[in-house]
Protein backbone atom coordinates (compact mmCIF):
# COMPACT_ATOMS: atom_id res chain seq x y z
CA UNK A 1 0.00 0.00 0.00
CA UNK A 2 3.09 2.25 1.26
CA UNK A 3 4.76 1.55 -2.26
CA UNK A 4 1.55 1.94 -4.52
CA UNK A 5 0.93 5.27 -2.89
CA UNK A 6 4.28 6.34 -3.44
CA UNK A 7 4.05 5.76 -6.93
CA UNK A 8 0.68 7.41 -7.08
CA UNK A 9 1.80 10.79 -5.48
CA UNK A 10 5.10 10.85 -7.32
CA UNK A 11 3.26 10.49 -10.43
CA UNK A 12 1.39 13.69 -9.32
CA UNK A 13 4.10 15.41 -8.23
CA UNK A 14 6.11 15.17 -11.23
CA UNK A 15 2.91 16.01 -13.31
CA UNK A 16 2.68 19.43 -11.39
CA UNK A 17 6.33 19.89 -12.20
CA UNK A 18 5.34 19.38 -15.44
CA UNK A 19 2.19 21.98 -15.67
CA UNK A 20 3.77 24.59 -13.56
CA UNK A 21 6.71 24.34 -16.13
CA UNK A 22 5.21 23.96 -19.35
CA UNK A 23 1.85 25.74 -18.33
CA UNK A 24 -0.52 23.25 -20.45
CA UNK A 25 -4.06 23.92 -19.45
CA UNK A 26 -4.59 20.25 -17.60
CA UNK A 27 -4.44 19.67 -13.49
CA UNK A 28 -1.42 18.10 -12.65
CA UNK A 29 -2.83 14.58 -11.75
CA UNK A 30 -4.06 14.45 -15.70
CA UNK A 31 -0.49 14.57 -16.21
CA UNK A 32 0.15 12.11 -13.64
CA UNK A 33 -2.46 9.86 -14.88
CA UNK A 34 -0.64 9.75 -18.28
CA UNK A 35 2.64 9.46 -16.53
CA UNK A 36 1.88 6.13 -14.49
CA UNK A 37 -0.01 4.83 -17.80
CA UNK A 38 3.35 4.88 -19.39
CA UNK A 39 5.04 3.51 -16.21
CA UNK A 40 2.94 0.56 -16.24
CA UNK A 41 3.17 0.11 -19.97
CA UNK A 42 6.99 0.13 -19.68
CA UNK A 43 7.51 -2.06 -16.55
CA UNK A 44 4.17 -4.13 -17.10
CA UNK A 45 4.08 -5.23 -13.46
CA UNK A 46 1.93 -8.11 -12.48
CA UNK A 47 -1.79 -8.04 -11.57
CA UNK A 48 -1.35 -7.29 -7.66
CA UNK A 49 1.37 -4.92 -7.55
CA UNK A 50 1.37 -2.65 -4.86
CA UNK A 51 0.36 0.16 -7.64
CA UNK A 52 -2.91 -1.96 -8.84
CA UNK A 53 -3.86 -3.01 -5.32
CA UNK A 54 -3.26 0.62 -4.10
CA UNK A 55 -5.51 1.87 -6.92
CA UNK A 56 -8.05 -0.74 -6.84
CA UNK A 57 -8.91 0.29 -3.15
CA UNK A 58 -9.54 3.95 -3.91
CA UNK A 59 -11.18 3.88 -7.25
CA UNK A 60 -14.21 1.92 -5.79
CA UNK A 61 -15.00 5.15 -3.63
CA UNK A 62 -14.30 7.47 -5.87
CA UNK A 63 -17.84 9.37 -5.98
CA UNK A 64 -16.90 9.95 -2.22
CA UNK A 65 -13.78 12.68 -3.18
CA UNK A 66 -16.51 14.63 -4.42
CA UNK A 67 -18.49 15.31 -1.28
CA UNK A 68 -17.10 18.37 0.39
CA UNK A 69 -17.08 20.27 -3.30
CA UNK A 70 -20.78 18.72 -3.43
CA UNK A 71 -21.69 20.74 -0.32
CA UNK A 72 -20.03 23.72 -2.03
CA UNK A 73 -22.87 24.00 -3.96
CA UNK A 74 -25.58 25.15 -1.08
CA UNK A 75 -23.18 27.65 -0.33
CA UNK A 76 -23.14 29.03 -3.62
CA UNK A 77 -26.91 28.61 -4.32
CA UNK A 78 -27.79 32.28 -3.54
CA UNK A 79 -26.27 33.65 -6.62
CA UNK A 80 -28.27 31.25 -8.91
CA UNK A 81 -31.77 32.06 -7.66
CA UNK A 82 -32.50 34.66 -10.09
CA UNK A 83 -31.50 33.04 -12.85
CA UNK A 84 -32.61 28.84 -12.27
CA UNK A 85 -34.64 28.08 -14.44
CA UNK A 86 -31.97 29.31 -17.49
CA UNK A 87 -29.49 27.46 -15.66
CA UNK A 88 -31.27 24.21 -14.87
CA UNK A 89 -32.26 23.74 -18.59
CA UNK A 90 -29.18 24.62 -19.81
CA UNK A 91 -27.40 22.34 -17.66
CA UNK A 92 -29.66 19.35 -18.31
CA UNK A 93 -29.86 20.04 -22.17
CA UNK A 94 -26.21 20.98 -22.74
CA UNK A 95 -25.32 17.68 -21.11
CA UNK A 96 -27.28 15.59 -22.94
CA UNK A 97 -26.05 16.79 -26.05
CA UNK A 98 -22.83 16.08 -24.94
CA UNK A 99 -23.46 12.80 -23.78
CA UNK A 100 -25.23 11.73 -26.85
CA UNK A 101 -22.81 13.15 -29.30
CA UNK A 102 -20.13 11.46 -27.83
CA UNK A 103 -21.67 8.20 -27.17
CA UNK A 104 -23.29 8.03 -30.81
CA UNK A 105 -20.13 9.11 -32.91
CA UNK A 106 -17.95 6.68 -30.64
CA UNK A 107 -20.59 3.70 -31.24
CA UNK A 108 -20.79 4.49 -34.52
CA UNK A 109 -17.28 5.46 -35.79
CA UNK A 110 -15.93 2.01 -33.32
CA UNK A 111 -18.44 -0.54 -34.68
CA UNK A 112 -15.95 -2.97 -35.65
CA UNK A 113 -14.20 -3.45 -33.05
CA UNK A 114 -17.54 -3.28 -30.57
CA UNK A 115 -17.08 -4.15 -27.16
CA UNK A 116 -20.74 -5.36 -25.86
CA UNK A 117 -20.58 -8.71 -23.28
CA UNK A 118 -19.59 -8.15 -20.04
CA UNK A 119 -15.85 -9.80 -20.29
CA UNK A 120 -13.82 -10.21 -17.60
CA UNK A 121 -10.99 -7.81 -17.31
CA UNK A 122 -7.56 -8.45 -19.54
CA UNK A 123 -8.97 -10.53 -22.03
CA UNK A 124 -8.64 -9.29 -26.06
CA UNK A 125 -11.77 -8.41 -27.54
CA UNK B 1 -23.53 20.66 21.39
CA UNK B 2 -21.22 23.29 20.86
CA UNK B 3 -18.22 21.12 21.78
CA UNK B 4 -19.27 18.63 19.89
CA UNK B 5 -19.20 21.39 16.59
CA UNK B 6 -15.89 22.31 18.03
CA UNK B 7 -13.97 19.41 16.99
CA UNK B 8 -12.44 19.47 13.49
CA UNK B 9 -13.14 15.51 13.40
CA UNK B 10 -16.83 15.91 13.50
CA UNK B 11 -17.39 17.03 9.79
CA UNK B 12 -15.02 14.20 8.49
CA UNK B 13 -16.61 11.92 10.60
CA UNK B 14 -20.32 13.53 9.48
CA UNK B 15 -19.14 13.11 5.64
CA UNK B 16 -17.59 9.72 5.94
CA UNK B 17 -20.68 8.90 7.74
CA UNK B 18 -23.12 10.14 4.99
CA UNK B 19 -21.18 8.56 2.26
CA UNK B 20 -21.32 5.04 4.33
CA UNK B 21 -25.12 5.42 4.30
CA UNK B 22 -24.72 6.01 0.58
CA UNK B 23 -23.17 2.81 -0.11
CA UNK B 24 -25.78 1.15 2.25
CA UNK B 25 -29.18 3.09 0.85
CA UNK B 26 -27.55 1.94 -3.10
CA UNK B 27 -26.97 -1.90 -1.95
CA UNK B 28 -30.57 -1.90 -0.07
CA UNK B 29 -32.24 -0.61 -3.02
CA UNK B 30 -30.22 -3.02 -5.73
CA UNK B 31 -28.17 -0.24 -7.16
CA UNK B 32 -31.16 1.74 -8.27
CA UNK B 33 -30.05 4.81 -9.87
CA UNK B 34 -30.80 7.51 -7.45
CA UNK B 35 -29.22 5.81 -4.74
CA UNK B 36 -25.75 7.25 -5.66
CA UNK B 37 -23.29 7.51 -2.49
CA UNK B 38 -22.40 11.02 -3.52
CA UNK B 39 -25.53 12.46 -3.95
CA UNK B 40 -27.18 11.04 -0.86
CA UNK B 41 -24.10 12.04 1.18
CA UNK B 42 -24.40 15.44 -0.51
CA UNK B 43 -27.75 16.02 0.15
CA UNK B 44 -27.72 14.95 3.90
CA UNK B 45 -24.09 16.80 4.68
CA UNK B 46 -25.41 20.29 3.19
CA UNK B 47 -28.74 19.82 5.22
CA UNK B 48 -26.26 19.53 8.75
CA UNK B 49 -24.38 22.21 6.99
CA UNK B 50 -27.32 24.27 6.61
CA UNK B 51 -29.40 23.26 9.91
CA UNK B 52 -26.20 23.65 12.08
CA UNK B 53 -25.18 27.29 10.85
CA UNK B 54 -21.57 26.28 9.99
CA UNK B 55 -19.65 28.43 7.49
CA UNK B 56 -19.02 27.05 3.96
CA UNK B 57 -15.43 27.34 4.16
CA UNK B 58 -14.68 25.93 7.81
CA UNK B 59 -16.43 22.89 6.58
CA UNK B 60 -14.24 22.53 3.67
CA UNK B 61 -11.40 23.12 6.28
CA UNK B 62 -12.04 20.51 8.06
CA UNK B 63 -12.52 17.65 4.85
CA UNK B 64 -9.75 18.71 2.83
CA UNK B 65 -8.25 15.05 3.57
CA UNK B 66 -10.98 13.81 1.59
CA UNK B 67 -10.45 16.45 -1.27
CA UNK B 68 -6.78 15.82 -1.07
CA UNK B 69 -7.06 12.30 -2.08
CA UNK B 70 -8.71 13.08 -5.49
CA UNK B 71 -5.43 14.02 -7.03
CA UNK B 72 -3.43 10.51 -6.19
CA UNK B 73 -7.05 8.76 -6.89
CA UNK B 74 -7.22 10.83 -10.53
CA UNK B 75 -3.56 9.62 -11.22
CA UNK B 76 -4.42 5.96 -10.40
CA UNK B 77 -6.93 5.86 -12.99
CA UNK B 78 -4.19 4.73 -15.64
CA UNK B 79 -4.50 1.32 -13.45
CA UNK B 80 -7.93 0.46 -15.05
CA UNK B 81 -7.08 1.95 -18.60
CA UNK B 82 -3.74 0.02 -18.66
CA UNK B 83 -5.93 -3.35 -17.76
CA UNK B 84 -7.91 -2.12 -21.04
CA UNK B 85 -5.66 -1.29 -22.88
CA UNK B 86 -5.93 -4.01 -25.52
CA UNK B 87 -9.14 -2.24 -26.22
CA UNK B 88 -7.50 0.81 -27.67
CA UNK B 89 -7.20 -0.91 -30.70
CA UNK B 90 -8.74 0.43 -33.63
CA UNK B 91 -10.71 2.84 -31.92
CA UNK B 92 -7.96 5.84 -31.09
CA UNK B 93 -9.47 7.63 -33.79
CA UNK B 94 -13.10 7.40 -33.16
CA UNK B 95 -12.41 8.25 -29.54
CA UNK B 96 -10.49 12.04 -30.04
CA UNK B 97 -13.00 12.41 -32.92
CA UNK B 98 -15.65 11.85 -30.45
CA UNK B 99 -14.11 13.73 -27.55
CA UNK B 100 -13.23 16.47 -29.29
CA UNK B 101 -16.81 16.73 -30.93
CA UNK B 102 -18.34 16.36 -27.73
CA UNK B 103 -15.90 18.97 -26.27
CA UNK B 104 -17.45 21.45 -28.77
CA UNK B 105 -20.95 20.70 -28.67
CA UNK B 106 -21.07 20.67 -24.80
CA UNK B 107 -19.69 24.29 -24.62
CA UNK B 108 -21.53 25.94 -27.86
CA UNK B 109 -24.69 24.53 -26.65
CA UNK B 110 -24.15 25.50 -22.75
CA UNK B 111 -23.69 29.36 -24.27
CA UNK B 112 -26.13 29.11 -26.35
CA UNK B 113 -29.06 27.65 -24.03
CA UNK B 114 -28.10 29.99 -21.19
CA UNK B 115 -28.52 33.14 -23.98
CA UNK B 116 -31.83 31.58 -25.42
CA UNK B 117 -32.70 31.51 -22.01
CA UNK B 118 -32.25 35.02 -20.68
CA UNK B 119 -29.07 34.40 -19.31
CA UNK B 120 -26.82 37.10 -19.21
CA UNK B 121 -22.88 36.66 -20.14
CA UNK B 122 -21.78 36.42 -17.32
CA UNK B 123 -23.63 33.27 -16.59
CA UNK B 124 -22.65 31.57 -19.76
CA UNK B 125 -19.01 32.00 -19.47
CA UNK B 126 -19.81 30.39 -16.39
CA UNK B 127 -21.38 27.51 -17.64
CA UNK B 128 -19.39 27.26 -20.88
CA UNK B 129 -16.67 24.84 -18.95
CA UNK B 130 -19.13 22.43 -17.03
CA UNK B 131 -18.44 19.02 -18.45
CA UNK B 132 -14.77 19.23 -16.92
CA UNK B 133 -13.28 17.61 -14.14
CA UNK B 134 -14.00 20.47 -11.62
CA UNK B 135 -10.26 22.33 -10.96
CA UNK B 136 -9.82 22.64 -14.91
CA UNK B 137 -13.25 24.18 -15.02
CA UNK B 138 -12.93 26.80 -12.67
CA UNK B 139 -9.37 27.59 -14.62
CA UNK B 140 -11.37 27.76 -17.89
CA UNK B 141 -14.00 30.25 -16.03
CA UNK B 142 -11.15 32.79 -15.14
CA UNK B 143 -9.60 32.18 -18.11
CA UNK B 144 -13.09 33.12 -19.85
CA UNK B 145 -14.30 35.93 -17.21
CA UNK B 146 -16.87 33.99 -15.64
CA UNK B 147 -17.63 33.70 -12.29
CA UNK B 148 -15.61 30.03 -10.87
CA UNK B 149 -17.62 29.39 -7.82
CA UNK B 150 -20.57 29.71 -9.76
CA UNK B 151 -18.69 27.21 -12.05
CA UNK B 152 -18.09 25.28 -9.62
CA UNK B 153 -21.27 24.62 -8.24
CA UNK B 154 -22.88 23.66 -12.16
CA UNK B 155 -19.76 21.25 -12.95
CA UNK B 156 -20.80 19.25 -9.64
CA UNK B 157 -24.30 19.35 -10.59
CA UNK B 158 -23.29 17.97 -14.37
CA UNK B 159 -21.79 15.42 -12.63
CA UNK B 160 -24.20 14.33 -10.49
CA UNK B 161 -26.65 14.08 -13.58
CA UNK B 162 -24.26 11.97 -15.16
CA UNK B 163 -23.84 9.44 -11.68
CA UNK B 164 -27.87 9.00 -11.86
CA UNK B 165 -28.98 9.33 -15.16
CA UNK B 166 -25.89 8.44 -17.66
CA UNK B 167 -26.02 4.98 -18.18
CA UNK B 168 -29.96 5.02 -18.44
CA UNK B 169 -29.60 7.84 -20.96
CA UNK B 170 -27.26 5.90 -23.20
CA UNK B 171 -29.10 2.62 -23.53
CA UNK B 172 -32.44 4.54 -24.27
CA UNK B 173 -30.05 5.84 -27.22
CA UNK B 174 -29.23 2.29 -27.57
CA UNK B 175 -25.95 2.78 -26.82
CA UNK B 176 -24.16 -0.59 -25.93
CA UNK B 177 -20.59 -0.64 -26.95
CA UNK B 178 -18.99 -0.40 -23.45
CA UNK B 179 -16.33 2.09 -24.21
CA UNK B 180 -18.08 4.40 -25.75
CA UNK B 181 -21.02 4.73 -23.06
CA UNK B 182 -17.90 5.16 -20.79
CA UNK B 183 -16.26 7.60 -23.13
CA UNK B 184 -19.59 9.69 -23.14
CA UNK B 185 -19.92 9.80 -19.10
CA UNK B 186 -16.83 10.70 -18.72
CA UNK B 187 -17.07 13.54 -21.31
CA UNK B 188 -20.45 14.79 -20.08
CA UNK B 189 -19.77 14.20 -16.24
CA UNK B 190 -16.41 14.19 -15.40
CA UNK B 191 -14.74 12.10 -12.07
CA UNK B 192 -18.30 11.70 -10.43
CA UNK B 193 -19.73 10.19 -13.98
CA UNK B 194 -16.59 7.71 -13.37
CA UNK B 195 -16.96 7.27 -9.89
CA UNK B 196 -20.35 5.17 -11.23
CA UNK B 197 -19.06 3.73 -14.04
CA UNK B 198 -16.17 2.38 -12.25
CA UNK B 199 -18.67 0.45 -9.80
CA UNK B 200 -20.66 -0.32 -13.09
CA UNK B 201 -18.04 -2.16 -15.65
CA UNK B 202 -14.24 -2.03 -15.78
CA UNK B 203 -14.88 -1.36 -19.34
CA UNK B 204 -16.74 1.83 -18.67
CA UNK B 205 -14.74 2.90 -15.88
CA UNK B 206 -11.26 2.61 -18.21
CA UNK B 207 -12.86 4.93 -20.96
CA UNK B 208 -15.09 7.30 -18.54
CA UNK B 209 -11.66 8.16 -16.72
CA UNK B 210 -9.49 8.23 -20.36
CA UNK B 211 -12.48 10.68 -21.76
CA UNK B 212 -12.42 13.10 -18.42
CA UNK B 213 -8.68 13.59 -18.92
CA UNK B 214 -9.13 14.13 -22.78
CA UNK B 215 -11.95 15.98 -22.35
CA UNK B 216 -10.00 18.50 -20.12
CA UNK B 217 -7.38 18.80 -22.59
CA UNK B 218 -9.72 19.54 -25.63
CA UNK B 219 -12.52 22.08 -23.41
CA UNK B 220 -9.41 24.54 -22.18
CA UNK B 221 -8.32 24.27 -26.29
CA UNK B 222 -11.29 24.93 -27.69
CA UNK B 223 -13.48 26.98 -25.07
CA UNK B 224 -11.67 30.64 -25.27
CA UNK B 225 -12.57 30.23 -29.26
CA UNK B 226 -15.93 29.16 -29.30
CA UNK B 227 -16.95 32.09 -26.78
CA UNK B 228 -15.09 34.45 -28.31
CA UNK B 229 -17.05 33.70 -31.52
CA UNK B 230 -20.43 33.77 -29.82
CA UNK B 231 -20.30 36.33 -26.95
Amino acid sequence: MLTGLLWLLGCQLVGQLVVDATGVPVPGPVIGMVLLLVVLVVRDPPGDSPVHRTADAVLPHLQLLFVPAGVGIVAYAGVLRDDLVAVLVALVGSWFLGLAVVGLLADRLGRRTRVVDAPDPGRGP
Amino acid sequence: MSALLDQPLLWLVVTLGAYRLGLWLRDRTGAHPLAQPVLVAIVLVATLVVLTDVDYASYADDTALITFVLGPATVALAVPLHRQLARLRGFVLPLLTAVTAGAVVSVTAAVGLVRLLGGDELLARSMAPKATTTPVAIAVSDTLGGLPPLTAAVTITAGILGAVAGPSVLSLLRIHDHRARGLAVGSASHGIGTGRMIVDHPVEGAFSGLAMGLTALATSLVAPLLVALML
